[in-house]
């Protein structure tokens, strides 16, 4: 009897601790984590979230040049303005295009040249490679800069080249149309190594085999890509497009530094360049805040549905 | 898009051609920066094609190291670019680390909400802290630069720790701590010495992000001594006079250190991008 109770009261004791040190360890393991992502969370706290709620903020205000410090909340005015004005449709008309138009050269180019230097026949792969993804190492502003450069009517390198093939100068900078083509050359010339890139790591785990067996059964090469690597390249590609899209969607660099902020005469613009100008040159604070915001919601919704439909269909293979 | 076939010469030929094609337009504007860096100042408006300008000369790198405030402007930028690199391995590189090791409430919100940023187009975080620098007499400061930097590369920077971390074995930590380590001891001495490779290119991501970054510059960044180089390369593009001389100079000194490191190191940079985006 007496031994039993020293036995379980002893038992208790041992639980109790182990109890205690078991909280002390949850407690430990709560500090520790906070430690770990304490300062992260402050900063990202401090400097995206409060500046996200405050631009939510402005979006409702009448802030501007004028009312810069007796600004006031005034409703969804500025999102109606946003979206009456005309310029801003063929703003996002010309974003759609801009996007379009780069996403699917820099897949088309990026996942054909890692095809080609997929090849096993090909010498000097890792040469061929670093020629290759230079566009992509190259600063931004500097590929931007120097294109600008390169478009100048008399004295750049594009028409000094064309002149060579007899072909008549264009001026590419000061009309509307060619400076647009001359924004998205730019952007397709540093974009298209970041696709080859992914390409060619996506390449790299398809088993050879595949192949052997589709040699063996006669199929061309053409074939051959369609049914086996574009659909086994498709969910390395995906995510990748993804980021792109919304990369390119937002990319202020290329076109605000090639067309020196919107010439000629604010026809090249995206939406984030427009809504840059419109609050840093013209002081349309709330506007802009709107304007911000509605670029936003449009990436959101695009991913969430984007995603979502290409996991969908990815289920299938 | 005609695809070459691999089994005879045509099909060779064609291939090269194309690589040959690409890398020659992929290289040409780089020797464009070199050629017109190259020209002596009379000839730098010149129709010529050539490589090697008539009468080369060192004379726009003397003009733009002595006579241009570049020097001070490298020192601002490597300033900025280093001070945001710190901050950016020592958050991610710790943040990662709870988020691969640790399931907590609000963890994939919080992975959620680091992707949601990149959605963010330049003047949405851009605008509110330029009112709030405005309204702290903080504008042509490096503050505001280093913390608007900082909250632009940090959520790659986490997602791509978080993304290396997961492959690395938690059996590692747990020996360490069976041997008396604390889970500090234990991420510090062994994980966080293994995460070497994927710490280099956040440091890379951090440093590239503030050195190469023009738009947030121009706006808070108004007095001339105070630019960093792109504010700085970009001023001798003027509308009236473009030096381009020295633009080209200081573009290629400004690039050449940046390629360099990115080209060594790009292989790991976009394992990990793919490793933190296929990884949930």
């Amino acid at each position: 009897m007496l031994e039993g109770k020293t036995t379980t009261a002893g038992l208790k004791v041992q639980q109790r601790t182990a109890a205690q040190s078991k909280t002390r360890e949850a407690r430990q393991r709560t500090l520790f984590l906070w430690g770990l992502l304490g300062p992260t969370v402050l900063i990202v706290l401090a400097v995206v979230a409060y500046p996200f709620v405050y631009n939510v903020v402005l979006s409702l205000s009448n802030m501007n040049i004028y009312h810069i410090r007796d600004w006031e909340v005034i409703g969804l005015q500025q999102y109606a303005s946003v979206l009456t004005e005309p310029a801003v449709w063929v703003v996002f008309f010309k974003t759609v295009v801009w996007t379009l138009v780069n996403i699917v050269f820099h897949v088309g180019l990026g996942v054909w040249l890692a095809v080609i230097l997929n090849k096993a026949f090909i010498v000097g792969k890792p040469a061929w490679r670093v020629l290759l993804i230079l566009p992509w190492a190259l600063p931004q502003y500097i590929t931007a800069l120097t294109w600008r450069g390169m478009f100048n009517y008399e004295y750049g390198a594009i028409n000094l080249i064309g002149g060579v093939f007899g072909m008549d100068s264009i001026a590419w900078l000061t009309s509307p149309f060619e400076a647009f083509v001359a924004v998205i050359l730019t952007n397709i010339w540093l974009g298209f190594p970041f696709m080859m890139v992914v390409a060619l790591g996506g390449l790299q785990s398809i088993p050879g085999e595949l192949y052997e067996a589709a040699d063996v059964d006669g199929a061309s090469e053409w074939t051959k890509f369609w049914k086996i690597t574009a659909p086994l390249l498709r969910p390395v590609m995906i995510p990748a497009i993804t980021l792109g899209i919304v990369w390119t969607f937002n990319n202020i660099n290329v076109v605000w530094l090639v067309s020196n902020g919107g010439e000629p005469n604010d026809q090249t613009h995206i939406l984030v360049s427009y809504v840059y100008e419109a609050a840093f040159s013209m002081y349309r604070f709330g506007w802009a805040a709107a304007l911000s915001m509605v670029i936003f919601g449009i990436l959101f919704l695009f991913t969430q549905v984007f995603l979502k439909k290409t996991n969908a269909t990815e289920a299938a293979y | 898009m005609a695809k070459p076939n691999s089994t005879n010469l045509g099909g060779m030929i064609w291939a090269y051609a194309v690589l040959a094609v690409f890398a020659f337009i992929s290289v040409y504007p780089i020797t464009r920066i070199i050629t017109v860096s190259l020209r002596p100042g009379d000839r730098l408006l010149s129709t010529s094609l050539d490589f090697i300008p008539d009468g080369a000369t060192l004379d726009n790198y003397r003009v733009l190291l002595f006579e241009t405030p570049f020097l001070r402007w490298l020192f601002n930028s490597l300033l900025v670019s280093v001070v945001v690199t710190i901050t950016g391995v020592a958050l991610a590189s710790t943040a990662g680390y709870a988020l691969s090791r640790y399931k907590f409430r609000g963890r994939n919100s919080m992975l959620g909400g680091l992707l949601i940023t990149q959605m963010f187009p330049a003047t949405m975080l851009l605008l509110p802290l330029y009112v709030v620098l405005i309204n702290l007499r903080l504008l042509d400061s490096y503050l505001g630069l280093v913390v608007i930097y900082s909250a632009t590369a940090l959520p790659f920077c986490v997602w791509q720790m978080k993304g290396y971390y997961d492959t690395i074995p938690p059996a590692l930590e747990e020996a360490a701590r069976i041997d008396g380590c604390t889970p500090w001891q234990a991420f510090y001495r062994v994980i966080f010495p293994l995460a070497a490779p994927a710490l280099v290119i956040t440091a890379l991501f951090s440093f590239m992000t503030a050195w190469n970054e023009y738009v947030v510059a121009n706006v808070v960044l108004q007095d001339t001594a105070m630019f960093t180089l792109p504010l700085g390369l970009k001023m001798f593009q003027n509308d009236m006079s473009t030096q381009w001389g020295l633009y080209a100079a200081g573009a290629l000194l400004v690039s050449i250190p940046v390629v360099g490191l990115f080209l060594i190191l790009s292989r790991y940079l976009i394992s990990g991008l793919t490793l933190g985006a296929v990884k949930g």
